[in-house]
């Protein structure tokens, strides 16, 4: 009775992971632009995989095995938003957009129309701009030298 | 770099479990899955993240370029070595049988330390493939993405 429950269980996480994983990837081809289809990618990282893990774990039992997958799903629960964070970030500080915004709100970062600029990001590029200067020398001393 | 503030944080949770795991899979390579190549990878992953969210000249301060490349020497220098003592032993190159009195313990000290060797000399050259590509003049500043 036990036996059928849990596999009962573990296969409609399959299923419902399955659909997850499928979802996902149709919404990466058939989304309109990078943000949605960000969107549709990490819904495979937590979703689809977490399901599917958690599936092949309710067959493994209370062994070494669903220890190691605990693991992986931990590890993976870390990893996956953040590189999904760290694709997000690199797109928006190279002025990427979604493709319907009316007006930019999120005007704090992108370095190109300067007068909207709140204190913060003043004094931050202030600060940055001595490092970036030193930078660009060193770098033309070293080209000098080579 | 002020807008990675959560790779910072997860980098730094995330490069003691990899050193870990190098650890696991270098010395549980005589039972099953692992081995030297796999934790020498394993094992320079965990620094070579570091190396590309903090920055190549940090990591250089761990690891400066001299060090890398005796330690890519070193490997081979311990995996010869241990061929070298079996015969010193009375055995063959890399004839493991000798260095314990029963045959079976001899080839498991053997295998643990020529794996050492492969283990290290993979690492220093994933490092030192790391630096040769990474310590290369940006071609593109940060700012100008």
């Amino acid at each position: 009775m036990m036996v059928v429950v849990v596999d009962i269980l573990s296969w409609a996480s399959f299923i419902v992971g399955g659909f997850f994983l499928f979802v996902g990837s149709l919404g990466m081809v058939r989304l309109v632009d990078f943000w949605a289809r960000l969107h549709a990618a990490s819904i495979i990282d937590s979703a689809g995989v977490g399901l599917i893990l958690l599936g092949m774990m309710l067959q493994g039992g209370l062994s070494l095995v669903t220890a190691k997958l605990a693991l992986i799903v931990l590890f993976l629960f870390i990893t996956g938003p953040t590189a999904s964070h760290a694709v997000a970030n690199a797109a928006f500080m190279s002025g990427s957009r979604p493709h319907d915004m009316v007006e930019d709100v999120t005007a704090e970062t992108p370095p190109k129309k300067t007068p909207s600029k709140s204190k913060k990001t003043k004094t931050a590029s202030a600060a940055k701009a001595p490092k970036a200067a030193t930078a660009a020398k060193s770098s033309k001393t070293t080209r000098k030298k080579s | 770099m002020d807008h990675h503030l959560i790779l910072r944080v997860i980098t730094k949770i995330l490069v003691a479990p990899i050193l870990l795991y190098g650890l696991y899979v270098q010395f549980h390579g005589d039972f099953g899955p692992g081995g030297g190549f796999q934790a020498g990878v394993i094992f320079a992953v965990g620094f070579i993240l570091y190396g590309i969210v903090f920055g190549l000249r940090r990591l250089r301060q761990i690891f400066p370029d001299y060090v890398v490349h005796r330690l890519v020497a070193l490997g081979v220098l311990i995996y010869a070595g241990t061929g070298i003592v079996n015969m010193a032993l009375g055995g063959n190159f890399l004839d493991y049988n000798v260095l314990a009195e029963k045959g079976y313990q001899g080839q498991h000290w053997g295998i643990i330390a020529v794996e050492l060797g492969v283990g290290v000399t993979v690492f220093g050259v994933m490092m030192a493939i790391f630096y040769s590509f990474a310590g290369r003049p940006p071609s593109l500043d940060d700012k100008e993405w």
